[in-house]
């Protein structure tokens, strides 16, 4: 009847009943303030079921956030693990935990995290640019929105019921097939990515569409602010690197459930056939986040020096450019797997060459920047912080693309200090300066400037506590994912530990932020342009006005939760409950197809 | 094309299920030779067999296409007729490629006996099911054609649906020369 979900999946030891009953108490919060402000009709009717981009972006934002919360629980689990695990001491989780925990971490931060904020931005803002009503298909929009909140539920669910991966975030077999992890956790990380990212490649085609149909007249695409160049190249390269992650998993999942052998040890399988799909996929996802970044960079720089961006055309050729480059440079992940010299070559100077087209970019921002008059407010203060961090992650990168060099570092806490350089001082602080640059649009109110900076100088000097030691840590030979560490690495490690706790200042004022600004909405009203920025978004008001011709539907929040039922049910081998989720979805979609025939 | 934002997207996500093919075909190279024993195409194969197939696919991808020629000039029933020989051609297609697949399972040659048969199967086995899922498809949409008469939506559906079954072929003959033609010959 149920597979093989037994009560078993419930019992865990004391530190996951925590999380199961912090999961819990968090749900039941929700609800319980829900129905106690008798907000669950406004809650269904203007949010969950709507199709309007500004709405469906606030909501992506929403999630990143929250999902933050939880990938920075699990980072601060990790500091605390390598801090107390040293010598003798075995610190106070299970190897098999702390692997999980890891992997959830990694999971949780990029796909999660990082993609939803992205999306989110995305939403705000790219229709407002091109002056577009809305996407191209809205009710796809929020189906794909749902499919990455199933996603995300899914990847929740298994604190509470069962297990999680504990294979790292790219789960590479044979570690990942069904003899060496024979629980449900990768069963669990498959289907997650695999329903969120089904919503992302969606997403994918539709702003690809929009953008390249739904421009007002006169705007050509070398008219295009540079936030939209740089989604649309994020676009592209959802659209062409999705399909391979997808393919993969899949793959995967068969493996797993029907016993077939494609990444297995024996019968002919190729783990290293996985390592070369996930990584196809893999490199450009980095590129897929970083772009739209540099495309918020390259709204927030001109507009707080108050100048024209430097180097219009060479910043569409430079992004352009990282949109090919980025698919010829995977092989730079495993180097070590034994490619024969010439091709680890090739794919080191291809990975020395995506440098230039980046350092283009961070010159034009210099030059944008050079006798400007320039506003230290927050988003500038956020570049800054990139500039820095973003600049010394890239040097470490490329002396990491040169092969002998590889050999000595790869897997190493080298790497991971590198990948954070760019996926926090790179990503999530393009990210954040492009939240506290379009806050005021998308809500009508200012942020509290004095918090946010107190913010950034938390993340700043947070950032560089918890990951400059990593650097030093991996050069003295300290791999990664080490659930217990040698007593030499400690001192470095107590202090990684204490810039992550400065991080979590920095999150805590950013809450608070938050908090203080709606608190203040009245005192402060955003105007239509609070920042003097030159493109179309800051000439309508703020927030802009809802579009009137929106549909409200229940049918994406529908679709996800059949979604989410039939990843549930295949996790735990369920197959009846697996094919009510199919059957559902098709069903739903077939009822939707007679719909929309009248519109 | 009255709506060309719906004909455009539905021509990008073909291309990213182009990519999901290509990462398919990646794998078919690089596992193929892996046979660990087991009876790899050139053992099985039947050429003819495999021929028939093919000529199923065409024909039907043919009758697609008239299918979407009748409906450009209002004809119904001419409309719904092709369709269905369309849906009865690939059916037919769906059911040898399910017969293969079953005459090989009973000798012991399925898909989990060696790396090279998973990467056989999941290949074909692929393109079958968007074969499956392009029938459903074509059935929803011979019901609106009969429900709702030929008008803008329907046409587009028709056109996108046209767009579907054609691409499908074209992996087909991917599929016919690299997994069929090539294994006959032991490329």
């Amino acid at each position: 009847m149920f597979g093989t979900l037994t009560l078993n999946a419930f019992l865990h030891g004391p530190i996951e009943t925590v999380a199961q009953l912090s999961v819990l108490f968090g749900v039941l919060a929700v609800v319980g303030l829900l129905t106690y402000y008798q907000r669950w009709g406004w809650l269904y009717k203007h949010w969950l079921t709507t199709t309007d981009h500004k709405k469906i972006g606030v909501m992506y934002i929403a999630l990143s956030f929250v999902m933050l919360a939880r990938g920075a629980v699990d980072a601060f689990m990790m500091r605390a693990q390598q801090v107390l695990a040293v010598g003798d001491g075995a610190g106070y989780l299970s190897p098999d935990h702390y692997a999980q925990v890891f992997t959830a971490h990694g999971v949780i931060m990029i796909f999660f995290v990082a993609m939803p904020f992205m999306f989110g931005l995305i939403n705000c803002i790219v229709p407002l640019q091109i002056g577009a009503r809305d996407v191209a298909y809205p009710f796809l929009n929020s189906m794909s929105f749902w499919l990455t909140v199933a996603g995300a539920a899914l990847i929740n669910l298994s604190l509470v019921v069962g297990e999680f991966a504990a294979t790292g975030w790219l789960a590479y077999p044979p570690l990942s097939e069904l003899y060496f992890s024979p629980g449900v956790g990768v069963d669990y990380y498959i289907w997650a990515l695999q329903i969120a990212g089904v919503g992302t490649l969606l997403s994918g085609i539709n702003f690809l569409v929009t953008i390249l149909k739904m421009r007002v007249p006169g705007m050509s695409l070398m008219k295009m602010p540079i936030f939209v160049w740089t989604a649309l190249g994020s676009m592209l390269l959802v659209i062409f690197a999705f399909p391979i992650l997808t393919a993969t998993l899949a793959l995967l999942s068969l493996d797993r459930t029907l016993g077939l052998h494609f990444f297995t040890t024996d019968l002919g399988g190729s783990a290293m056939m996985y390592v070369n799909l996930i990584w196809a996929w893999g490199h450009p996802e980095v590129y897929i986040l970083i772009l739209p970044a540099f495309g918020a960079f390259s709204e927030i720089v001109p507009t707080f020096s108050q100048k024209r961006l430097f180097g219009y055309t060479s910043m569409v050729v430079a992004t352009m450019s990282i949109v090919v480059l980025s698919f010829v440079v995977w092989v730079h992940h495993f180097f070590t797997m034994g490619a024969s010299a010439n091709v680890n070559a090739f794919f080191g100077i291809m990975t020395m060459v995506i440098a230039i087209p980046t350092g283009v970019k961070v010159f034009n921002w210099l030059f944008t920047m050079f006798r400007g008059r320039i506003i230290f407010a927050t988003p500038m203060l956020w570049f800054m912080g990139f500039l820095t961090t973003f600049i010394l992650g890239g040097m470490t990168g490329v002396l990491m693309s040169i092969p002998g060099i590889d050999f000595q570092l790869h897997n190493s806490l080298f790497l991971v200090a590198h990948f954070h350089n760019m996926v926090i001082g790179g990503v999530l602080f393009g990210f954040f300066a492009g939240f506290v640059y379009w806050f005021p649009k998308i809500f009508g109110f200012m942020l509290n400037e004095r918090l946010g900076v107190y913010a950034f100088w938390s993340w700043i000097v947070g950032f560089l506590l918890a990951f400059i030691p990593l650097y030093a840590l991996g050069l003295m030979g300290m791999t990664r994912r080490l659930s217990e560490v040698g007593v030499e690495f400690q001192p470095l490690l107590v202090v990684a530990a204490v810039g992550a706790c400065v991080i979590g200042l920095g999150m805590l004022f950013q809450f608070l932020q938050l908090v203080v600004s709606i608190r203040d909405r009245k005192k402060n009203p955003a105007g239509n342009n609070p920042w003097n920025g030159t493109h179309l978004e800051w000439t309508t008001t703020s927030p802009p006005p809802a579009s009137p011709l929106n549909e409200n539907t229940s049918g994406g929040l529908l679709i996800a939760a059949g979604a989410l039922v039939f990843g549930f049910a295949l996790v735990w081998h369920i197959w009846w409950l697996a094919t009510l989720g199919v059957v559902g979805i098709v069903a739903l979609l077939i009822v939707r197809s007679f719909e929309t025939h009248h519109a | 094309m009255p709506n060309d934002k719906v004909t455009f997207g539905f021509w990008v996500y073909l291309m990213s299920d182009c990519v999901l093919f290509a990462g398919l075909f990646a794998t078919y190279a690089v596992l193929q030779g892996a046979t660990f024993g087991a009876p790899s195409v050139q053992d099985f194969v039947s050429l003819p067999f495999v021929l028939v197939e093919t000529l199923l696919l065409l024909t039907s991808s043919f009758m697609a296409g008239l299918a979407l020629l009748a409906a450009r000039h209002h004809k119904k029933v001419l409309a719904l007729g092709a369709l269905a020989l369309t849906l009865l051609l690939g059916l037919t297609f769906l059911g040898m490629e399910l017969h293969e697949f079953g005459r090989l399972i009973a000798e012991g040659s399925g898909p989990s006996t060696s790396a090279s048969l998973s990467a056989f199967f999941v290949l074909v086995g692929t393109h079958g099911l968007h074969v499956a899922l392009g029938s459903l498809w074509m059935l929803v949409i011979m019901l609106h054609v009969a429900l709702r008469g030929l008008s803008e939506g329907t046409l587009r559906k028709l056109a996108c649906f046209g767009l579907f079954w054609h691409f499908l072929d074209i992996i087909w003959i991917f599929i016919f020369t690299f997994v069929y033609l090539f294994g006959a010959l032991a490329l």
